[in-house]
């Protein structure tokens, strides 16, 4: 019986082709619509670490000015002091902890035909590769033993070792790196979690950086650092005066396996800041945080508002193309009238009728859905050109997604052609027949 | 007068018969209007942003980054035999160092106070510093008080916090600082971190912050400092017409006069403000795209239906027309039906268009919405509609009043 109401669906399709044609462009457009700013939005929002999120928290603790709260006093600060991130370390309170702040450098190679290179530089305690689970191709992570010690090692990209190495394991040799010379202990594979949750300060969908050296370095003044800088307080003259300042600049991580490990280290938390309020800091209330993973992006807003705002003109449009075809839907099926009175005088039950519509429609839906999905396709691709490096990888439509635009046009056509179904249905036989 | 009421009456009971089909036209009418009104207006309210002046000379400047990795480098001497040679490259209007440009995203803020003090008010403003070429190497314009002179240029080491004592600060700065009067702002001392004293000595027209989106975008202040850096920008200004031949020129000029260093990231100011603009742009045109898409799409739903209505009653114009009915009398009432079917539906409309747009005040902090475009929505609709009746109500007309006589 489906193989049969298909062809019909099919025949009647042709025969109003025009009309149908108008449908199914109408519910394209509005699929791919939709699917293009679903998947921006889904992509911008999607876990970047999906297995450990939950157990991955950012620490946020307020330090700012008693007079300016940060924020005007909703949130506590984006990052940390000097201070305060290289107190927590030292405590080792958490599972794991990690500190870091972005920085840059230039390296110099060997080879003096081959020109410096500028980098990107993350300055990050030992931890951060385990928790962050960083993929290595050579060598491993340097102990937390290097960052106490402040020795030069560096763990480099696959890019940068690539453009030094030739791609080689490098793991022993060494790199001048800002004139110093770090040794190489590993070497990562391609590692972008896209949003770049562990440093959203300096953009969300950044890459990553070409390489990772120890953050004990900074204080040394062996690693020029970089990104954004806060400061309520003026601090003095030098490196020194900066670092012991109420300039927040880094970040810090921490990862706890449950609810337990959360509470005893908020509890620390706590006990950190009243410690640190008898030396005449931390004069705000007692304002802590903890967030995860989710937590902290969605905290930081990292979907964008246009992305927000233009998903939800999106749903507008499709609402608009699916009210245009229902309406289409109502006069084709009441324009059968005549057909389906004749069909239901000769013996065709309302429940015969009803799935041969439905199916008709669904057709048109399948139809609609498979051209919304190559407009999509293009919807997505303008988008990555129209917003350049901000929407790299962040336009690319997965299975899942192809699923559910087919799913969608489906859903949508058929909930579209409910009512004009029934109303086709509903069609006194007797009327149709005295007319003719 | 009196026919035509009859007529509109009579159209009225017709539409009634067939409520739905009437409604869905309607609702499509009034979500349309919904959407294009906002959208238009957030295409207007963007492009109003991206036409704002940054104050500087973007025709004629560009820029690169200078990074230094040299062991035992002399920054300071380095610094004068870049900027003499550049100064005295033909072509070249001017050059200087800078740590930030303007709508590039990146730079350095500071808090501006009249009072001096822990806990008194603070004015938050971009800090550009410079020397004393700094006028005309951006191309600005000084509305008041005087350039600082070479004497007043101070080096400021990485990590230094004291200030010099003299700046130049926008109008809008100074307008802040004294709202009564910017120009009484000339000569007056402020403070900058909290308690260190900084005397005005000029007033610029416009410069605009580093950050386009920022509400103080039009605050700053030129510092007289040359920065002891490893890391710095420098700026230059070329006669019209001169930049993209000199710009390779001078990139690779800077490059080989001194190996200690590395030249890049070169880019002009105008390719700056596209990259600084390029998420409005594109999302100016993603909803330019949807206001066209949707507009015809709607137009095509008035279309396919208004054609069918008509198919269905093919036999009743039919028998209008034997009646005695005009090809135009025809024609008119399909045109009416729809401007009827319309009316509701900008109706609706309306009151979408002001809903959605007080939502998006309240979600995305947007500024609301002028009737003006509202009335240009309930003008472009009813254009819309009756442009796309127009093309079945004259089918319609052209029916032969011999189709009365005919069965089916």
């Amino acid at each position: 019986m489906f193989t049969y109401y298909l062809r019909l669906a099919w025949i009647s399709i042709i025969r109003h082709w025009g009309l149908s044609l108008v449908m199914v462009c109408a519910i394209g457009l509005g699929i791919g619509a939709a699917m293009t700013t679903i998947t921006v939005n889904y992509l911008m929002s999607a876990n970047p670490i999906p297995h450990k999120s939950e157990q991955l928290f950012f620490v946020q603790l307020d330090s700012w000015d008693v007079n300016e709260p940060f924020d005007e006093g909703v949130n506590p600060p984006d990052q940390l002091t000097y201070t305060d991130s290289t107190n927590l370390m030292k405590a080792t309170k958490a599972f794991r902890q990690n500190v870091q702040a972005q920085a840059y450098g230039v390296i110099e190679p060997e080879d003096a035909d081959l020109l410096p290179i500028s980098v990107t530089a993350r300055a990050n305690s030992a931890d951060f590769f385990v928790m962050f689970d960083v993929p290595f191709i050579y060598g491993s992570s340097w102990s937390a033993q290097a960052d106490i010690g402040k020795e030069q090692v560096i763990v480099l990209s696959k890019k940068i070792n690539e453009q030094i190495f030739g791609g080689e394991n490098s793991v022993g040799k060494t790199v001048k790196f800002d004139s110093n010379i770090f040794k190489v202990i590993g070497v990562i594979d391609h590692w972008q979690p896209k949003p770049r949750f562990y440093d959203i300060s300096t953009g969300a969908f950044n890459e990553s950086e070409d390489v990772f050296v120890p953050f004990s370095l900074i204080a040394e003044e062996k690693i020029r650092r970089s990104g954004n800088t806060n400061c309520w307080k003026p601090s003095g003259d030098g490196m020194a005066a900066f670092l012991a300042g109420e300039c927040i600049w880094t970040q810090f991580w921490v990862e706890l396996r449950n609810e337990q490990e959360k509470q005893d280290y908020m509890t620390f938390l706590n006990a950190y800041v009243e410690e640190q309020k008898q030396y005449g800091r931390f004069e705000r209330p007692l304002n802590n945080r903890l967030s995860n993973v989710m937590e902290w992006l969605e905290k930081q807003e990292v979907v964008a508002d246009d992305a927000r705002m233009i998903m939800a003109m999106s749903f507008m449009f499709l609402t608009v193309c699916l009210l245009n075809t229902v309406g289409l839907l109502l006069a084709k099926f009441l324009g059968k009238a005549p057909e389906i009175g004749l069909r239901q005088a000769l013996g065709a039950s309302k429940a015969t009728l009803f799935s041969q519509y439905i199916i008709e429609s669904a057709c048109i839906g399948f139809a609609g859905g498979l051209l919304g999905l190559g407009l999509s396709f293009l919807g997505l691709i303008g988008i990555e050109s129209l917003y350049g490096e901000y929407m790299q990888g962040l336009a690319t439509l997965d299975m899942p997604m192809m699923i559910l635009a087919i799913v969608m046009a489906l859903v949508c056509t058929i909930i579209a052609g409910l009512y004009p179904t029934w109303r086709a249905c509903n069609i006194s036989p007797a009327q149709q027949l005295k007319n003719q | 007068m009196l026919s035509g009421m009859l007529e509109t009456g009579l159209i009225l009971r017709a539409l009634m018969r067939n409520k739905i089909g009437a409604l869905l036209i309607a609702l499509q009418i009034a979500l349309t209007m919904t959407i294009i009104v906002n959208a238009i207006f957030m295409i207007q309210d963007r492009q109003t942003q991206m036409l704002r002046s940054s104050g500087v000379d973007e025709e004629n400047t560009f820029y690169l980054t200078n990074t230094i990795f040299g062991q035992d480098y002399n920054i300071q001497s380095a610094l004068q035999t870049d900027l003499n040679t550049l100064r005295n490259t033909p072509g070249v209007v001017d050059a200087i160092q800078i740590n930030a440009i303007p709508l590039s995203g990146g730079g350095w803020s500071s808090g501006v106070q009249t009072e001096a003090g822990e806990d008194k008010d603070t004015i938050g403003t971009a800090i550009y510093m410079v020397d004393d070429h700094a006028i005309n190497a951006l191309g600005l314009e000084l509305i008041a008080g005087e350039n600082f002179k070479d004497t007043d240029i101070q080096w400021r080491k990485s990590g230094q916090s004291t200030w010099p004592n003299k700046v130049i600060v926008t109008k809008a700065l100074a307008l802040s600082l004294f709202p009564d009067d910017w120009n009484s702002a000339l000569g007056k001392t402020v403070f900058i971190s909290q308690n260190q004293t900084i005397q005005i000595i000029g007033i610029l027209k416009q410069l605009q912050a580093p950050w386009n989106g920022w509400d103080g975008v039009e605050r700053s202040m030129l510092i007289p400092f040359h920065m002891e850096s490893k890391g710095s920008r420098l700026f230059i200004r070329t006669e019209p017409e001169t930049r993209d031949q000199l710009m390779p020129q001078i990139e690779k000029m800077l490059a080989e006069s001194d190996k200690g260093r590395i030249i890049r990231r070169m880019r002009t100011m105008e390719e700056t403000r596209e990259r600084s603009y390029q998420r409005h742009n594109a999302t100016n045109k993603i909803l330019t795209t949807v206001v066209i898409t949707l507009t015809i799409i709607t137009g095509f739903g008035i279309v396919g239906l208004a054609i069918f209505s008509i198919n269905r009653r093919t036999k009743q114009i039919g028998t209008r027309r034997a009646l005695g009915a005009t090809r135009w009398q025809i024609m008119r009432y399909f045109m009416v039906e729809n401007l009827l079917i319309s009316s509701l539906g900008i109706v609706i409309g309306c009151i979408g268009a002001v809903s959605l747009n007080m939502w998006l005040v309240k979600t995305f902090n947007l500024a609301p919405i002028n009737i003006g475009l509202v009335l240009f929505g309930v003008v472009t609709l009813l254009v819309v509609g009756q442009l796309a009746v127009l093309y079945p109500a004259r089918k319609a007309s052209l029916i032969s009043p011999a189709t009365a006589t005919r069965t089916v």
